[in-house]
């Protein structure tokens, strides 16, 4: 399996000027990433820290302010690699849905509220493929009828769904083309535990099934660890720390990580817990150094002037500190 | 009964709320709304005979918990008398909540009790300074003597959340993140000296790591200022956090409803089973393997005769479609479930699969 889409030092600012203030908010920052072909890499990190900005990047669904001042993303899709930059609008649209596909939050504005749902699907289908109205029923009543959905979701509106119902119903029609490359931007959010579980279910069957490859974006490390193979965490426009799963949720070594980590609240133990101090740095004067520094425990002087890099400190676990560096003594650049 | 009268309740209530009466009593509590579609209509029970009792002599945390569409922002509606009730007793301090004035609601049963909403940045208009709220509450509930006076008092308020009125004086909500603003609202809701908060989801929009700053709060504002809180949420780790007791709530039905340790610690109800397990876990081995059935449309279980669960109910037995379980003590929490009913024939107790929606 090799890597399908990839981020080369990636720099993405949002730059407005204003009454001849220019203001530049450095979302995105020297991001290097290697997604593989059918993996689930989950990204993670506090609201504010860039991990939406990143994904319309990757998705290439993105205008002005937001701009790529830096780095390329090169996608890998049928043996062809293809810098999304270079790319055209039309190669672009084609390559949308059919092969790059988006799960976005808020199922309630994404299907019309005026058309049933199998109307919905047919809108969609046919704007891709040269299909008959009968032919995209029999196609979404296979896929829905695989999925585990129920029938009678089909003539239904809407607004007659609950919400989980209609959130599946949102993955079904993202995937319904199945697409190579999934990306999900808070799939679960805002629903309750229960309907979480079913949705968290159905994307996992999505995925295995066609051996797609899902990005996934949500602050619930919860989900993360029940879906993802590999996480990636963001801190205030940069990547900190990237590794498996396992590793990050049970020997995590950025401070930052293990304060996200330590804070959720368990079923096991009432004792306090404490909140992650202070708050993510804003962005258009983001702090020198380390830009955790102001909230790190472990805080040295060199946090203040230098920005570490990001380094490997054991096989496949990265970690940008430079706490954990010294630690270490000596380890190698990452992507080198 | 013996009741230990606390400082709050030491002056004489002018308004004729009782100091020996509970803080809070809900019994049989019904909320029906009609739903009309052409000439049929249908009547749909947002709240299901309810019964919650808040001492007044031991300030504590109610957790409401259940999925979305279950009645638990009707429910908060109900106490914040912001919705009137169809059936059963509703009382603040032994008054009426219903039969309030709008005169006196204002200028007695709202400085008592107070909410705090989901969304703070809904909450305030943009277009304000979020300090001008502070300043307005603070002297329309005349907490204050004079203007002069307000800026001590209210920094004083904003201290118990966290913040400093130097932190937030003149800024727009826009400029506060959203754990800030959330505290403004609870700080908002705080400088009335309220008995009993009422709050409706309100870390759901906010970060795990955000969420844990908020929840604490509640657990000092109980311990240090005598506050009880309604803490509505579909978080159960943070309802099991902060919570001194709990209610389980699906459907309009409380299924479920005692001390949280017991309630959450060893859950009786399957539908409490089913929302523990769905709590996503961190650890590796605690991963799900087993799939669940969700609801299909709301209104169905919402309309169904007997257990509203049994559509979906791993233990569902042939009684469950057709009767209403009866609320059972068992194990020292109630619950609605026929499965800890004594008083069915076990012969009656026969298990089927479930049947389909």
């Amino acid at each position: 399996m090799g890597t399908i889409i990839e981020t080369n030092n990636l720099r993405a600012y949002y730059i407005t000027k204003a009454y001849g203030v220019e203001r530049t908010v450095k979302a995105v920052d020297d991001i290097t990433l290697r997604i593989q072909e059918g993996e689930v890499y989950g990204i993670a990190g506090e609201s504010g820290c860039g991990k939406s900005t990143l994904l319309r990047i990757l998705l290439g669904a993105y205008q002005p302010p937001l701009t790529v001042v830096g780095g390329e993303v090169i996608y890998h899709l049928d043996g062809e690699e293809m810098n999304a930059a270079d790319m055209s609008d039309e190669q672009q649209r084609d390559l949308k849905w059919r092969t790059i596909s988006y799960i976005p939050q808020g199922s309630m504005h994404v299907l019309n509220p005026v058309r049933r749902i199998r109307d919905t699907f047919h809108d969609f289908i046919s704007a891709h493929r040269d299909v008959t109205k009968k032919e995209s029923f029999q196609l979404t009543a296979e896929y829905l009828r695989d999925l585990g959905l129920p029938e009678k979701v089909m003539a239904s509106y809407p607004h007659q769904l609950s919400g989980g119902m209609r959130q599946r119903v949102t993955i079904a029609l993202a995937t319904i083309l199945w697409p190579k490359l999934i990306f999900a931007d808070e799939p679960t959010t805002a629903l309750d535990v229960v309907v979480q579980r079913g949705v968290i279910q159905m994307l996992k069957d999505v995925q295995q099934k066609e051996g797609s490859t899902l990005v996934l974006i949500t602050h619930d490390i919860g989900v993360h660890a029940n879906l993802a193979d590999r996480i990636g965490i963001l801190y205030a426009g940069k990547l900190v720390e990237e590794s498996d799963t396992k590793t990050i949720l049970e020997s995590p070594r950025h401070p930052y990580t293990r304060y996200l980590i330590e804070s959720l609240p368990s079923l096991d133990s009432r004792e306090e817990r404490l909140a992650i101090p202070g708050r993510p740095p804003a962005l258009d004067r983001p702090p020198s150094g380390c830009r955790f520094h102001e909230r790190c425990p472990l805080a040295k002087d060199v946090c203040k002037t230098i920005e570490p890099e990001l380094i490997e400190i054991e096989p496949k676990h990265f970690t940008a500190c430079h706490v954990v560096e010294e630690e270490l003594n000596g380890g190698h650049s990452v992507y080198a | 009964m013996e009741v230990t009268v606390s400082t709050r309740d030491s002056q004489s209530e002018p308004h004729g709320g009782r100091v020996d009466a509970p803080l809070l009593q809900i019994e049989n509590l019904t909320k029906v709304f009609h739903i009309r579609q052409g000439f049929a209509s249908q009547d749909f029970h947002a709240v299901d005979n309810a019964s919650i009792v808040i001492d007044s002599d031991k300030p504590e945390i109610f957790a409401v918990v259940g999925e979305s569409g279950s009645g638990k922002t009707t429910l908060a509606k109900m106490v914040l008398g912001m919705e009137s009730s169809s059936e059963g007793i509703l009382r603040y301090k032994n008054r009426v909540i219903n039969d309030i004035s709008r005169k006196e609601m204002k200028t007695w049963f709202y400085r008592e009790v107070q909410p705090v909403f989901q969304d703070p940045f809904a909450a305030f208009s943009p277009l304000k300074r979020i300090d001008s709220y502070l300043y307005e509450t603070a002297q329309n509930y005349k907490m204050v003597a004079n203007k002069k006076e307000a800026p001590r008092y209210i920094n004083e308020v904003l201290s118990e959340v966290g913040l400093t009125l130097a932190e937030i004086a003149g800024r727009y909500p826009n400029e506060l993140s959203g754990g800030q603003a959330q505290r403004v609202a609870i700080a908002r809701a705080l400088i009335t000296k309220p008995s009993l908060i009422v709050a409706d989801e309100p870390v759901s929009m906010l970060d795990a790591s955000l969420r844990m700053s908020i929840v604490n709060m509640f657990r000092k504002l109980k311990e240090d200022n005598n506050v009880s809180v309604i803490y509505i949420t579909h978080d159960l780790a943070t309802a099991y956090y902060t919570g001194d007791r709990i209610a389980v709530m699906l459907r309009g039905w409380i299924v479920e409803m005692g001390p949280t340790e017991r309630v959450l610690g060893n859950p009786l109800h399957p539908y409490t089973q089913n929302l523990k397990t769905s709590i996503p876990s961190i650890k590796s081995e605690e991963a799900w393997d087993e799939k669940i059935d969700l609801a299909v449309i709301e209104t169905d279980e919402y309309t169904r005769t007997g257990c509203k669960f049994a559509g979906r109910c791993p233990a569902v037995m042939d009684i469950c479609h057709d009767n209403v379980p009866p609320s059972v003590i068992h194990e020292g929490r109630t619950v609605k479930c026929f499965l800890y009913d004594e008083t069915v024939d076990p012969a009656k107790k026969t298990y089927l699969t479930p049947a389909a929606t």
